[in-house]
């Protein structure tokens, strides 16, 4: 089970949040603009990379506040938490 | 039988404590101390249960977890399904039954200990109470860290035995030391009998602690984990390798030395390593005649120690089967140019090599990597780096000869997975056909799907698989083994999370006591009990509902509403988020209105739908379905905190502040009136669609002119704690009109014959509002809502999509269950594949209709009407008309009362 840090709480068991996917995929400024592949790729497509990326956590028991988490999806190490519109924290190479 | 506890020996055990244990009715001579293993072979039980499959005889093998024969069924003092012999301590009043492969349940009761988790954090774990794991624990110990070392025997010190030193003294006075030290030490937890089941991410470890009277799951959060979970010795696999008097080496060694029990009286060692060697010693040194110390090596300084010892030792040799009924009375052993030879024995002890414990190591992604000179797979590369392992574990054990079976013509008794009978022409029939993965081997001959995970059996496959293949040693590794490590009862699991109440909390309107004095039937919806209908005398279900529905379009019913979903959402700016989230506009509400909302997923299908009620120019009133309550306060708070963190509002879940009583029917009116209150109940001060803050009975209360049957109701919404005293007042002023409490089914019933839909019911997450026939709700200006670009995706426009229709069957009695596929009526009696137009999505009886109903999705549905459509049903075929979604006062005369 993660033990997730959550950016107001401090680290909280996994089981404490809701899982929201991936982060930094901003609701277009007009999606009537969009051509149908463009908005069905925002819909629809998502990265699924091996190691790390950022990915949206919400603290359901707790402050019920979302942040993004960076995750390496293959340890699942994480590299640390940030509250919406922060940048990511440096990922060690 | 003779006893075969020895005179001397026996660090294990207190022999001025005997303790009662019987094993299939005959009482065993044990101590304190002892296992249910040891205490079987002291009292010369050579066969402990048939083996699973053929039914061969078999006794105890091992002395640990690794244990592939000896299973038991614990029945008494606490019971237990069926656990390896060795695992089991003994205690009083212990009885004890062989029981092979499968557990049987007790009867009557479910006879399990009460089990508790236990949460806590600690700085290190340690699992595995051995000198590596207890050298580990008081480091960390003395470090000031806070500790805790499991380990799943019920003793600390491992396999360690009289006669090794650690740190130039005594093992075993060491081993006192650090366990005296660790036990008196603050903040460390010393934990025997308990199992590391699993280690998960970030330092989480579930233990199991076979404790009594009351079992412990141990959920620990540490910040190192450190495994020292050791080796467990390797068989070999040849002719009738599994009889009785067959054993691990190193399980007989323990016997001698903690339990002062011989295995036997004469044996034979079968080695590929010096552990054997040194067996061999202790053994002859505890009593046991050593016959001959067969070694598959060429010799070296081990083999050479022997001799010294007197002992005939047979370097180049092998053993190739064995004789005995049941158990062993000679092992046949072959040399080098065809020499062959038959040697008398009780005992026959094997080490074909020691595979390091790393099943928690794997499970949490740690990699494995064969090792030549030993003949195992040890840990390679670093996991996590809360995450280590050391001593045997990480590969700490003797160097050994890759030997693996003995070759033979026939290889069908050399038995690999002695607890699956699987032996090693098994294996080469599995690679035979093909199979070249060790986890296809291990589906094809199920070697490794017992209880023991395959500990004795995993590596031996692969080895004669790579073998088989011509592969390199270490090819291919064993398969993984998965938590738990060792089997864990369901209601350890469970804990205390059990029954009615404490497995999911239970949730009841202020008003839920009423009906329960009144005899309503229940239903579960989500977490709450709603009554499902009121039954007068011996009605049934179906009587209960026509009354109940007839009450409402005729007289006067009233509903628990109180379940519904209810979300104030207040701010400067929560008309404009409103706006976002529902397919209509709620920002040109009045203040006072009420509006019908559907809310969409981004994709553009039907989310929740509910009303909302503008109570002032910031502040708005929503209810959500009531399972969707939690849905859409998440998805309220996830758009205003990820983004639009500009728009000032605020969402406060109130499902539980109010309660709410919905009366229905034409005479509504009537008794509301009879109730006196200050609000005004014509249609034209108080139309359909609005809501009025008043007095209603003396209490506080909230009317809104909302209506789910499209009769004339009055929706009454009052402080929890009201919600009784208004239903009972309702119920009073209601006695002049027959008034009629009514329960769920009725309401699906009203609302489906006025073709309102329920999301989650008629809806599935793949319906849009057009599918619904409610394009009317979608807003025509171009301002964005959630959900709008999805609706005009080519798939979402698509005309042939399943759309919401009516149907009537031709048979007005018969009843279309819910489900039902719709098929054409050319299709009846085609072979497959038959083409499905559609599914029922509701259905009734409608006593107001004298006729059966439904709702159904269908493909082109709106273009079908007036067609006739087919359920085949196992008990026939039923014709339906389709018409449209809408059975009852199309022209929604009734809401107002004009209707009555």
């Amino acid at each position: 089970m993660l033990l997730i840090p959550c950016p107001w709480c401090g680290p909280r068991d996994e089981t404490e949040f809701k899982y929201g996917g991936q982060a930094h995929l901003p609701y277009p400024d007009d999606p009537a603009a969009l051509s149908d592949e463009a908005w069905a790729d925002f819909l629809f497509m998502r990265d699924n990379p091996r190691g790390p990326w950022s990915e949206r956590w919400m603290h359901a028991a707790g402050c019920r506040r979302w942040c993004n988490v960076v995750r390496d999806t293959a340890t699942n190490r994480i590299f640390g938490s940030y509250r919406i519109g922060e940048p990511p924290p440096e990922v060690p190479r | 039988m003779a006893s075969r506890r020895l005179d001397q020996g026996g660090h294990g055990i207190v022999r001025s404590v005997p303790v009662e244990v019987t094993f299939e009715g005959r009482p065993l001579g044990a101590f304190v101390g002892d296992t249910l293993a040891s205490a079987l072979l002291a009292n010369g039980v050579d066969v402990v249960c048939p083996s699973p499959i053929l039914g061969r005889p078999r006794g105890v093998f091992s002395a640990g977890v690794e244990e592939p024969c000896a299973f038991v069924e614990v029945t008494a003092p606490s019971f237990e399904p069926i656990m390896p012999a060795p695992m089991v301590k003994v205690v009083d009043h212990l009885h004890a039954v062989g029981r092979p492969g499968v557990g049987v349940l007790a009867d009557g009761g479910d006879g399990i200990a009460t089990a508790d988790h236990r949460h806590v954090h600690v700085d290190t774990l340690v699992v595995g109470g051995g000198a590596a794991g207890l050298r580990e624990a008081l480091a960390a110990v003395r470090r000031g860290d806070r500790t805790m070392l499991v380990d799943e025997r019920h003793w600390l010190g491992g396999t360690a035995s009289s006669d090794d030193t650690i740190d130039g003294i005594p093992a075993l006075a060491w081993i006192d030391d650090v366990a005296g030290e660790l036990r008196t030490s603050p903040d460390t937890t010393v934990l025997t009998e308990a199992t590391a089941l699993g280690v998960y991410d970030d330092g989480y470890v579930v233990v199991f602690e076979r404790s009594a009277p009351v079992t412990t799951l141990w959920h620990v959060r540490a910040g190192r984990v450190v495994l020292a979970t050791g080796a467990h010795e390797r068989p070999i696999a040849f002719a009738d390798c599994d009889r009785p008097g067959v054993m691990l080496t190193s399980a007989a060694v323990t016997y001698a030395d903690r339990f002062g029990v011989a295995a036997g009286k004469r044996a034979v060692v079968f080695t590929t390593n010096h552990a054997g060697h040194g067996a061999a010693a202790v053994l002859a040194a505890a009593g046991v005649e050593i016959a001959a110390v067969i070694d598959v090596g060429e010799g070296g300084p081990a083999s050479d120690a022997s001799r010294a010892l007197g002992v005939d030792v047979r370097n180049g040799w092998a053993v190739t089967g064995t004789e005995g009924d049941p158990r062993v009375s000679a092992v046949h052993v072959a040399g080098p140019g065809g020499a062959a030879e038959t040697i008398e024995a009780d005992l026959l002890l094997i080490s074909g090599g020691w595979n390091p414990v790393t099943q928690l190591w794997r499970g949490i992604g740690g990699g494995l990597r064969f090792d030549e000179g030993r003949a195992c797979f040890i840990p390679d590369g670093a996991g996590p780096p809360w995450l280590s392992i050391l001593g045997a574990a990480a590969g700490e054990v003797p160097t050994s000869v890759p030997f693996w079976f003995t070759p033979s013509q026939d290889l069908s008794r050399h038995y690999v997975d002695l607890q699956r009978d699987s032996t090693v022409a098994d294996v080469l029939e599995a690679v035979g056909h093909d199979l070249h993965s060790t986890e296809h081997v291990k589906r094809a001959t199920y070697i490794g799907t017992a209880i023991d995970q395959g500990r004795t059996s995993g590596v031996l496959t692969a080895a004669i698989v790579n073998q088989a293949w011509g592969d390199g040693p270490g090819a291919q590794g064993p398969t993984n083994a998965r938590p738990p490590y060792t089997p864990v009862p369901y209601a350890v699991l469970a804990g205390r999370d059990r029954g009615p109440v404490l497995l999911d909390p239970i949730r009841t309107t202020p008003i839920h006591d009423w009906h329960v004095e009144h005899g309503a039937a229940f239903e579960n919806v989500g977490q709450w009990k709603r009554p499902w209908y009121f039954p007068v005398g011996d009605e049934s279900m179906d009587e209960a509902v026509a009354r109940e529905s007839l009450a409402v379009r005729n007289a006067v019913g009233v509903l628990d509403a109180s379940t519904l979903g209810k979300i104030e959402v207040v701010g400067p700016d929560a008309a404009t988020f409103l706006d976002r989230m529902y397919t209509n506009r709620m920002s040109t509400q009045a203040v006072g209105s009420i509006r019908y909302g559907l809310m969409l997923g981004l994709d553009g299908m039907v989310f929740d739908d509910g009303v909302v009620m503008r109570l002032a120019e910031d502040r708005f009133f929503v209810t959500t379905t009531t399972g969707g309550a939690a849905n859409v306060l998440d998805r309220f708070e996830e758009w205003l905190q990820t983004e639009w963190p500009d728009l000032r509002v605020y969402c406060t879940s109130v499902t539980e502040q109010w309660a709410t009583v919905a009366v229905n029917g034409p005479r509504a009116r009537d008794l509301m009136g009879a109730l006196e209150t200050d609000v005004p109940l014509d249609a034209e001060t108080f139309p359909f669609m609005t809501v009025h803050d008043g007095t209603v009975a003396g209490m506080s209360a909230r009317i809104a002119r909302v209506s789910f049957t499209g009769e004339l109701a009055y929706e009454i919404n009052v402080e929890g704690w009201l919600g009784r005293p208004m239903w009972e007042a309702v119920m009073a002023a209601g006695e002049p009109f027959s008034v009629t409490p009514y329960g769920t089914e009725a309401m699906h019933l009203l609302r489906a014959e006025k073709g309102f839909v329920i999301v989650g019911q008629d809806t599935d997450g793949t319906v849009t509002p057009g599918d619904l026939g409610m394009s009317w709700i979608v807003r025509k200006d171009d301002s964005d809502f959630v959900g709008r670009r999805s609706l005009t995706r080519p798939d979402t426009v698509r005309p042939d999509r399943k759309q919401l229709v009516g149907l009537l069957p031709v048979d007005p009695e018969a009843w279309l269950p819910e489900g039902a596929q719709m098929v054409a009526p050319t299709s009846v009696g085609m072979a497959p594949p038959v083409p499905m137009l559609g599914h029922v999505t509701s259905s009734y009886r409608s006593p107001t209709l004298g006729r059966t109903f439904a709702l159904a999705m269908v493909a082109g549905g709106r273009e079908r009407i007036g067609t006739t459509l087919v359920a085949p049903l196992q008990g026939g075929d039923i014709e339906a008309e389709v018409t449209a979604p809408v059975f009852y006062d199309e022209r929604n005369e009734r809401r107002d009362g004009g209707g009555a």
